[in-house]
C-alpha cells in the first residue's frame, strides 16, 4: 500500500500542490474528495512539493482531501473490448458498459524512429470530390480540418467515419458540445459504424484538464490496434480546445507565455500527438483527421499556425465547402498518379478554370463589361462549386473525374481547357463538342 | 580528478534541478540513473551548488533522490571514416541501427557508437616515425565513397607532437590504434581513427578565413541568377507555411555543385525525412556515378522526438561539416528549420524562468543565430589547400510574417535572404522566392549589369499589375501593358522553374548564362503589337515556346530547333532589325 498524504499545501487553478516523498515525474495519483475521486498528473517536482494537474479540477477540493499516489503513469485499457465503446477524456465508460481494466498500457510513449518509417502510398477514399479528387487523403497522414466556428465540421468528420475505407475509426471528443457528441453517435450507428468505432469523448461540460488527455488515450489505443495490422482514423475534435487547455495549465504554472498566452512548448505539444500518423511496415497504420477551429476565421493564430507547420496539409472549411485554395494534401502526389490517366490533369486544369472564375467575379463586382469567355469561366464556376464543390456531393472518386469532364463539356470547348489532346480524345464526352448543350 | 556525482532535487519538464558534489562544467554531460537505462542530459546553468540540466529524454518517471552521473565531458561527436551516407539523430545515434535493437519506436537511454569497431578500412600512412606533427595534420588516408578520407590527429592534441610509430598500409578497424603520439613531455598517446570533438566549440584549425566569393551552383535559376549562394556563404529561406520551404531544401540537397551536403531537419516532419530517407540511396548524382546518398549526411530529429536533443542536433551536424570541410572538401549544411531550434531554447530558457525577450525567445537569441552562421565559411589551410562550410537555413516565421526575432536575428548575420512568399505559392508559382523583397550580396551565375536590368523590369511590371487592379486594362497604355507583359513572361518562363521536370529540375550556370541572354534580348527588343489582345496572344505563344526549350535536353538537337524557332518568333515581331537589337544589346550591357 502506498502513503497517503492528506495535506494539500497550496491550491490554484487546476493544480495543486502536496508535500510528499518519492514521486516520480508523471506518476498519476488519486484526489479523494467530498464529490468522488479524481485522478491527478505530477506536472512539477520541486524537493518535497509535487505539483499535480487534476483532471476533475480542483473546484471543492480541500486542503485535507487525501492523495494516494499510484505509482504509474496514466494507463489505459487496451482490448478488442475497445470496439463499439464510449469513454470520457479520462478512459471512463461513457456508455453503461463495463469498466475495462485488464491489459493496461501507457499513453503517451515514444516517437516512431524516422528509420523505420515508409514513404505512404495509399489512398483512403471518403466520397467527397474535394477530397478524393482534388486533394487526397492518404493512409498515414494527418490533416487538420481549419475552420471557423459554426461550420459544419462535425458532420464532415461524421461523413469520413462513415465511409472511409479503414478498418477503425477512434473518435477523440475534445471540449465537444453534447448536442455533437450524440449527433456523432447516432449518425455512427444509424451508418453501421459503431461497432467498429471507439469513443473518446470530453465534453464542453466535463473539466478542462480532461481535455488535455483524449489526444494521447486515443493515439496511445490507435498506435496499438496499427501494430496489428488494423489501418486506424483517427478524428480529433476540436484540438483548438486541447491548446486552449495547455495555455490554462501552462499560466497557472507560472510559465512566461510565448505568443498571444500559449506556452512556448506549444508546437512540440501539437507534434507530438500529430506525429503519431504512421503508416508501419508490415503493419497498419494510423490517419489523423483534426479539426481546428480558428479563432476570428485568422489562420495566422498560433493554434492553425503552429498546426500548418507540423501536419501535411489542411482543409479550409468555408461556406460549408471545402475550400480549393488553401486546402492543400502534401501527400496527393504520391497517390494520384496510381488512380486514372487523366485525375492529375483534369484537378490542374479544373483548379486553374475555377482560379479564373473568381477573377472574373471579382471583375464583374467592381462592373467590368464580360466578355464571351468571361460568360463561359462564370457557367463553369457556378456548375463546379454545386456539382462538385458542395459537401452534399457523395460520389466516388471515378464518377467524380467523369462528372468533371461532363461540367467541361458543358462550358468549354476541348482546347479552352488547355488539358491535353490524348486525355480529351480518351475522357471528352461523346456527342458534344462544347458549349451548346 | 574524479567526476562529480549529484542528485536530483527538482523536475519540471524536461529540466532537472541537480544537488552535485565535486566540480562540474557548464555544457558537461550528466547521466540520470533510472533503473538500467542512463539518460543522457547537459548542465545548462550551475548555482552554487545546484546544477540545472537539460535532459535529451522524456523526463517521465524521474523521481526526486535519483542519481546522476557527470562525465567531465562536454557533448561531443565523433569523428573519423563512416559518417557519409548515415542517418543520425540529434545525439548522433545511427538511427538504422537503433531500428534494429529496439524496433519501431525510439526507446530512450539507448545510445549506440556512431562509427562502430566494426568499420574497417584501408588505411595509408602518409607520415613517418620521428614525423613532428600538430592537431589537425594528415597522418594518412582512407577511400570513403568517392573522397580520399584524411586521417587527422585529433584536434584537442594542442602542442606538437612526436610520431612514435605509425601503422602500415593495410585494413584496420576504425578503432585499432594506427600511430602513437608523443608529446613534448614524452607522454605517449595512442591514435585510431577515430575521436571526439565537443559541437559547441567551432573547429578552428586553419591559417585564415577568406571572403565567400566564389558562386555556389544550386541549379536553381531563381537563385543562382537573383538571389545567389556563395561557397562558405550562408542564406536563409524564411517563408510561411506550405510555400515550399522543404521542397526548395530538397531540391538544393539533390542538384547543388558541392561535396557533400548535410541535411539537418530540425523539429519538422518525420515524413520529409523519411522521402529523403527512401529516395537519395535510388538517385543517382551526375556528376560522380553514384548514389546521392554516398554523398549525404542525414542528422535528424523530427518535431516528436525530444526537444532538448533537437538543440543540440544542428550543432552536431555543423561539427560533422567542419570536419569534412578540413579534407578540402566542399560542404552544404541545410538545416530544416532553424525556427524549431530557436523554440527548443524558447522551452528551455522558459523552465529557467530567465527574463524574456520579444515573443519570450531568450535575450541571447541573435547572439546564438550569430554564432551558428558564422561557423559557416571559406577557409584556407597551412598548405594553401581550400575547405568551405556552406549554410542554408530555413526560417518558420510564426504567422509567416517576418518581424519575428527569429527571422530579425537570421537576417543580420546571413548573406542572401531567400523570402518565401504566400501570393507567389497560391497562384503556384515556385519556387515561391519573392524575386523582390529578396537579396544577395554575392556574385551570381550572370553578371551583376544583366540582372538589374531584369529585375527593374519585375519592379516595374509589379507597378502596372498594382495599377491596373485600379485602373482595368482599358486603363493602361500599351506600352505599360507590354512592360507587364514582359516581366510576367520572365516570372514564367525563367524564374519558375518545375521540380517534377526532369530537365527543368536543374538548370547549370551555363545553361543559365546562355537562356538568360536570349531572355534579356526578348526585354530589350521592341515589337509591332497592334492592340492588347494581339501582345497577349504573342506572348502566350512565345512563353508556350520558351517552357518547351526548358523541358529541352541542354545542346541538344530539340534545343537547338526551338531555341531557332524562338530565334524566329521574336525576329519576326522585332521593331528593329537583327544587328540593331545588337547593338542596343550590347550597349546595355556593356
Amino acid at each position: 500500500m502506498r502513503k497517503i498524504y492528506n495535506k494539500i499545501e497550496r491550491i490554484a487553478g487546476n493544480v495543486i500542490i502536496v508535500k510528499a516523498e518519492g514521486v516520480k515525474y508523471g506518476e498519476l495519483a488519486e484526489v479523494n474528495t467530498d464529490h468522488g475521486k479524481s485522478l491527478a498528473e505530477v506536472i512539477r517536482l520541486d524537493n518535497e512539493l509535487v505539483a499535480l494537474q487534476v483532471y476533475e479540477g480542483t473546484r471543492g477540493i480541500s486542503t485535507n482531501d487525501q492523495v494516494r499516489f499510484l505509482g504509474h503513469p496514466m494507463m489505459i485499457c487496451f482490448s478488442d473490448d475497445l470496439m463499439g465503446r464510449i469513454f470520457t477524456g479520462s478512459g471512463k465508460p461513457r456508455d453503461n458498459g463495463p469498466e475495462l481494466m485488464e491489459n493496461l498500457i501507457e499513453i503517451g510513449g515514444p516517437s516512431v524512429n524516422p528509420a523505420k518509417r515508409i514513404v505512404p502510398r495509399n489512398m483512403i477514399r471518403t466520397g467527397i470530390p474535394m477530397i478524393d479528387v482534388f486533394n487526397s487523403l492518404v493512409e498515414s497522414q494527418k490533416l487538420p480540418v481549419f475552420s471557423v466556428s459554426g461550420e459544419p465540421y462535425n458532420e464532415l468528420l461524421a461523413r469520413i467515419a462513415l465511409q472511409a475505407e479503414v478498418d477503425l475509426i477512434i473518435l477523440g471528443g475534445i471540449g465537444l458540445k453534447y448536442d455533437d457528441y450524440l449527433y456523432f453517435r447516432d449518425t455512427l450507428e444509424e451508418g453501421g459504424a459503431l461497432s467498429r468505432t471507439i469513443f473518446f469523448v470530453h465534453t464542453a461540460a466535463d473539466p478542462v484538464v480532461e481535455a488535455l488527455l483524449v489526444p494521447d488515450i486515443s493515439l496511445a489505443v490507435a498506435e496499438k490496434f496499427a501494430l496489428k495490422d488494423k489501418r486506424v482514423l483517427v478524428l480529433l475534435t476540436d484540438m483548438t480546445n486541447f491548446a486552449d487547455a495547455l495555455k490554462e495549465i501552462a499560466i497557472t504554472m507560472e510559465q512566461v507565455p510565448s505568443n498571444r498566452g500559449y506556452p512556448g512548448d506549444l508546437y512540440s505539444q501539437l507534434a507530438a500527438r500529430y506525429e503519431k500518423a504512421v503508416d508501419f511496415e508490415g503493419s497498419g497504420s494510423i490517419t489523423i483527421l483534426a479539426v481546428t477551429t480558428m479563432p476570428g476565421d485568422d489562420v495566422t493564430h498560433p493554434i492553425p499556425d503552429n498546426t500548418g507547420y507540423i501536419t501535411e496539409g489542411q482543409f479550409y472549411l468555408r461556406n460549408s465547402r471545402i475550400e480549393p485554395f488553401g486546402s492543400l494534401s502534401r501527400l496527393k502526389q504520391l497517390v494520384n498518379k496510381n488512380t486514372r490517366e487523366d485525375h492529375r490533369a483534369l484537378m490542374d486544369g479544373m483548379i486553374k478554370l475555377y482560379a479564373l472564375y473568381k477573377e472574373t467575379l471579382e471583375k464583374k463586382a467592381m462592373g467590368f463589361r464580360m466578355s464571351e469567355w468571361d460568360n463561359k469561366l462564370l457557367k463553369f464556376g457556378e456548375l463546379f462549386e454545386l456539382k462538385l464543390m458542395a459537401l452534399s456531393v457523395n460520389i466516388p472518386l471515378e464518377k467524380a473525374l467523369d462528372l468533371g469532364w461532363e461540367i467541361l463539356a458543358g462550358c468549354f470547348t476541348p482546347e479552352e481547357t488547355g488539358l491535353r489532346t490524348e486525355l480529351i480524345t480518351k475522357f471528352w464526352p461523346k456527342g458534344k463538342k462544347g458549349e451548346e448543350e | 580528478m574524479t567526476n562529480a556525482n549529484g542528485k536530483i532535487v527538482g523536475v519540471n519538464g524536461n529540466m532537472l534541478i541537480v544537488e552535485y558534489q565535486g566540480n562540474v562544467k557548464m555544457n558537461e554531460v550528466g547521466y540520470v540513473i533510472l533503473g538500467k537505462k542512463r539518460l543522457k542530459s547537459e548542465v545548462i546553468r550551475i548555482r552554487g551548488n545546484l546544477a540545472e540540466m537539460q535532459v535529451f529524454e522524456m523526463s517521465r518517471g524521474i523521481g526526486i533522490g535519483d542519481n546522476v552521473d557527470f562525465t567531465n565531458e562536454l557533448l561531443a561527436v565523433e569523428l573519423g571514416p563512416g559518417l557519409i551516407g548515415q542517418i543520425f539523430d540529434g545525439l548522433q545515434n545511427p538511427l538504422p541501427e537503433v531500428a534494429r535493437q529496439c524496433g519501431f519506436f525510439l526507446e530512450r537511454g539507448v545510445y549506440l557508437t556512431p562509427l562502430p569497431e566494426t568499420l574497417r578500412w584501408d588505411f595509408t600512412p602518409l607520415v613517418k616515425e620521428g614525423d613532428t606533427v600538430e592537431r589537425g595534420d594528415t597522418l594518412g588516408t582512407v577511400p570513403e565513397c568517392i573522397f580520399t578520407h584524411k586521417i587527422m590527429v585529433p584536434f584537442n592534441f594542442y602542442g606538437n607532437f612526436k610520431v612514435k610509430s605509425i601503422a602500415d598500409a593495410g585494413n584496420y578497424s576504425s578503432k585499432d590504434t594506427i600511430t602513437e603520439l608523443e608529446d613534448e613531455n614524452g607522454k605517449i598517446y595512442p591514435v585510431c581513427m577515430v575521436f571526439e570533438w565537443p559541437v559547441k566549440r567551432p573547429i578552428d584549425i586553419y591559417e585564415k578565413r577568406l571572403k565567400p566569393t566564389e558562386h555556389l551552383s544550386t541549379k536553381v535559376r531563381i537563385i543562382d541568377t537573383l538571389v545567389p549562394v556563395a561557397r562558405g556563404g550562408t542564406y536563409c529561406i524564411p517563408g510561411p507555411f506550405g510555400a515550399g520551404k522543404t521542397v526548395l531544401q530538397q531540391i538544393t540537397s539533390r542538384y547543388a555543385e558541392v561535396d557533400i551536403v548535410i541535411i539537418a531537419a530540425c523539429g519538422e516532419r518525420a515524413g520529409e525525412v523519411v522521402e529523403t530517407l527512401r529516395e537519395f540511396p535510388e538517385l543517382i548524382d551526375p556528376r560522380t556515378g553514384k548514389t546521392l546518398m554516398e554523398r549525404t549526411i542525414i542528422v535528424c530529429n523530427t518535431s516528436s522526438m525530444p526537444v532538448a536533443a533537437r538543440e543540440a542536433s544542428v550543432y552536431t551536424a555543423v561539427t560533422m561539416a567542419e570536419y569534412y570541410r578540413q579534407m578540402e572538401l566542399n560542404v552544404l549544411l541545410l538545416a530544416d528549420s532553424t525556427s524549431r531550434w530557436a523554440q527548443a531554447m524558447r522551452e528551455m530558457s522558459g523552465r529557467l524562468e530567465e527574463i524574456p525577450g520579444e515573443e519570450a525567445f531568450p535575450a541571447y537569441l541573435e547572439s546564438v543565430i550569430a554564432n551558428f552562421y558564422e561557423r559557416a565559411g571559406m577557409v584556407q589551410f597551412k598548405n594553401g589547400g581550400l575547405g568551405s562550410v556552406t549554410i542554408g537555413g530555413t526560417v518558420s516565421p510564426a504567422g509567416g510574417n517576418f518581424e519575428e526575432p527569429v527571422t530579425q536575428g537570421t537576417l543580420k548575420v546571413v548573406g542572401a535572404f531567400h523570402g518565401l512568399s504566400r501570393e507567389r505559392s497560391d497562384a503556384r508559382r515556385y519556387p515561391a522566392i519573392h524575386p523582390l523583397d529578396s537579396w544577395s550580396k554575392y556574385p551570381g551565375a550572370v553578371g551583376a549589369k544583366k540582372t538589374t536590368y531584369a529585375r527593374q523590369f519585375l519592379f516595374r511590371g509589379n507597378e502596372i499589375d498594382q495599377m491596373m487592379k485600379v485602373v482595368g486594362e482599358e486603363g493602361t497604355s500599351l506600352e505599360d501593358y507590354s512592360i507587364y507583359l514582359k516581366s510576367e513572361f520572365l516570372d514564367y518562363v525563367y524564374l519558375q522553374q518545375n521540380a517534377f521536370d526532369p530537365v527543368d529540375a536543374s538548370t547549370s550556370a551555363t545553361r543559365q548564362r546562355y537562356v538568360f541572354d536570349v531572355l534579356l534580348r526578348i526585354l530589350v527588343a521592341r515589337f509591332t503589337i497592334k492592340d492588347k489582345t494581339d501582345a497577349r496572344t504573342y506572348f502566350n505563344q512565345l512563353r508556350q515556346k520558351f517552357l518547351d526549350w526548358n523541358g529541352a535536353e541542354w545542346e541538344s538537337d530539340s534545343f537547338k530547333n526551338i531555341e531557332n524557332e524562338l530565334n524566329a518568333m521574336i525576329a519576326s515581331r522585332q521593331v528593329e532589325s537583327e544587328r540593331d537589337l545588337q547593338v542596343i544589346f550590347d550597349k546595355t550591357f556593356e
